[in-house]
């Protein structure tokens, strides 16, 4: 019902996704509000990414309803329509155009026409070079900004998919294991880049690292075989019996 | 002007160097007398007008391959109908010259006892609307392939395969009598063109500088393609696709924009081809042909547009050669080169050539240079062999 989704940002009711008979997700529900920075963890299998397929329209589910702003059914859109909606996604492994340069990968990603008329016929505008300076000071890759971004380290390259999704301006973001494959500093440095993001945009972390939930300080999601196991601030979820027997009873 | 901003030093250098042979090679066939040392026969003046018509056929297959990563192995489909566009209006122009001396029917038409103009050869007497159908028939079927295609993503070798297979369906379809494109003889005899007779060496000089023109062209249009966003948006959907549709570009229809323009630059060259050989025939169409045009990109160098060009001469330089010292290997020969090119040269001649630049770079840095640099990277530039 559109009703109860009215005030979200993304509204997800009983979304079940089936591959070849096996559940990905299973009746899987749950609301983010405006502004809201949220962090869904789970073990393997929990069907994290299939969540994220599920939002961004890579996968259609075969029954539930997902609305974002409460009132745009998402089933309806493909990637790039849901894309130009205004929901940015980064993938759990980075994804980076290695032969763009570090500013071009931000450029391609700027909000803008992207018909292949507007952009056959594109010229750079000062404002869109203020907003690359901006951005490139915010991941912390202004030093590197003519450099090939296949020449990145692997930290870098998360960080330049960061900037990415924020040179779209997006009014949701969906961030895949931001942390993965990071060293502890890099971690931290994520946490604090991503609650700056927060501030001004709704932000979905999707994570494995405990450390870093702690980190972001915010509401926790827990997902276990396809549906929500668990709700609430990460003390409480780490208190939760169910949660520990999933966590550790494996 | 648009397109300055893009072309750089080397690609104004390709324009001058094309632009040089345009009018080198005509000026001296008809300047000068067989004898002379300065004269370039009617034959070289055919072989190479031909080569610079392939040439604008390896840049659009470039255009798709090296820089948005489809792999068509059907180009040669858009080049033959292209081909076929002009051929049609070369037969209307025979008129009643041909052996039946029919005033308006083909002497094919009037062979297989056929007693009108069927509907799709009206028109083509107008030599302006023949020219648009050069761009208008392989543009439409590459829009109309390429919607289907793309739009259920269908992506890598199946699109190759399937490409292929248009190539191959279209080559039966005109390969029968009964289509009205002259069977497997297909469209010859050509008398005149714009009312000058094709023979002539003052016509094949026209159609050579035609050719080198057409080129020009075409290298310009895909230097402004390849330097814009949209350039950038190709490359991007060749490196990761998905990744591309995720940042809100509809991959569908960029691929279709750059396959159907590449469909367009081939028709032309096709239209430029006719001419200068005097025949059009059903076996344009077969696959090997096709196949062997994505051989003379990767043996230049994908994704460079001028080692296209740099390998669409060579391989068929080669092949002049080759054909008429041993006819029978020339396959052999095609098939070895590029598996060597793939194992040994992977981003073909240019590739191999700026490496190799870059190499004596490494090796003898430039005494200016070296005294502007950082005295911590010193070392490195002194270094007797490349760091590996």
């Amino acid at each position: 019902m559109t009703t109860a989704a009215r005030g979200s940002i993304l509204y997800l009711d009983g979304v079940t996704v089936s591959f070849d008979g096996f559940r990905a997700l299973n009746g899987l529900s749950f609301v983010i509000e405006p502004g809201e920075l949220r962090a869904i963890i789970g073990p393997n299998g929990a069907g994290k990414t299939t969540m994220m397929d599920v939002i961004t329209g890579k996968t259609k589910p075969d029954a539930g309803e997902i609305f974002f702003e409460g009132n745009i059914d998402l089933r309806r859109y493909d990637e790039a329509a849901i894309a130009g909606l205004g929901i940015g996604r980064k993938f759990q492994k980075p994804t980076v155009f290695e032969n763009h340069s570090v500013e071009g990968n931000l450029a391609m990603s700027l909000a803008a026409n992207r018909s292949p008329f507007a952009t056959l016929f594109h010229r750079p505008t000062d404002p869109e070079r203020r907003r690359l300076t901006e951005l490139l000071e915010t991941v912390g890759l202004t030093r590197l900004a003519k450099n090939p971004a296949g020449d990145l380290s692997h930290g870098q390259k998360q960080w330049l998919e960061i900037g990415m999704l924020l040179a779209q301006d997006p009014k949701l973001l969906l961030v895949d294991e931001p942390a993965a494959g990071m060293t502890d500093a890099e971690t931290e440095a994520t946490a604090v880049l991503l609650k700056q993001i927060a501030e001004d945009h709704s932000v979905v972390v999707v994570e494995h690292d405990m450390a870093f939930v702690r980190d972001l300080g915010c509401k926790v999601t827990v997902l276990h075989e396809g549906s929500v196991l668990a709700e609430g601030s990460l003390d409480q979820v780490s208190a939760n019996e169910r949660v520990i027997e999933v966590y550790l009873g494996r | 002007m648009l397109l300055t901003r893009y072309l750089g030093e080397g690609g104004w250098w390709f324009l001058f160097a094309i632009a040089v042979i345009g009018i080198a090679v005509p000026y001296c066939n008809l300047a000068f007398q067989p004898g002379d040392p300065f004269y370039v026969s009617g034959f070289m003046v055919s072989l190479i007008g031909k080569f610079l018509t392939y040439a604008l056929l390896a840049i659009a297959i470039d255009l798709i391959w090296g820089y948005c990563g489809i792999l068509s192995l059907g180009h040669g489909a858009f080049f033959a109908l292209g081909g076929y566009a002009m051929g049609m209006y070369l037969t209307r122009q025979i008129g009643d010259r041909g052996v039946y001396a029919h005033p308006v029917l083909p002497d094919f038409m009037v062979f297989s006892n056929w007693t009108e103009l069927p509907w799709y050869w009206w028109g083509f007497d107008n030599f302006a609307f023949a020219m648009l159908m050069v761009l208008l028939v392989p543009g439409t079927l590459a829009f109309v392939f390429g919607w289907l295609a793309f739009r259920s993503r269908v992506t890598g070798v199946y699109f190759s395969i399937i490409s292929q297979a248009m190539t191959f369906a279209l080559m039966l379809a005109f390969f029968r009598n009964d289509m009205g494109f002259g069977g497997n003889n297909g469209l010859t005899d050509f008398k005149d063109i714009l009312g000058f007779p094709i023979q002539a060496r003052e016509t094949r000089a026209g159609l050579f500088v035609a050719s080198a023109v057409a080129l020009m062209l075409g290298f310009m249009i895909a230097k402004a393609v390849t330097g814009s966003k949209l350039g950038q948006v190709l490359v991007a959907i060749r490196d990761a696709e998905s990744r591309t549709r995720f940042l809100g570009y509809r991959v569908e229809h960029y691929k279709l924009f750059v396959f159907t323009l590449s469909a367009m630059m081939a028709g032309v060259a096709g239209a430029l081809y006719v001419p200068q050989v005097g025949i059009i025939n059903p076996g344009e169409f077969t696959p090997a042909n096709s196949i062997e045009m994505v051989v003379w990109v990767a043996v230049g160098g994908r994704g460079t547009l001028v080692g296209a060009v740099i390998g669409a001469v060579a391989v068929n330089y080669g092949k002049t050669w080759f054909t008429t010292a041993f006819p029978e290997f020339w396959l052999f020969a095609l098939g070895a080169l590029f598996i060597a090119v793939t194992l040994f040269f992977p981003k073909g001649i240019v590739g191999a050539w700026n490496s190799y630049v870059g190499w004596m770079r490494a090796q003898k840095p430039d005494p200016l240079a070296y005294k502007s640099r950082d005295p911590l990277t010193l070392d490195s530039g002194r270094r007797g062999a490349p760091a590996e």
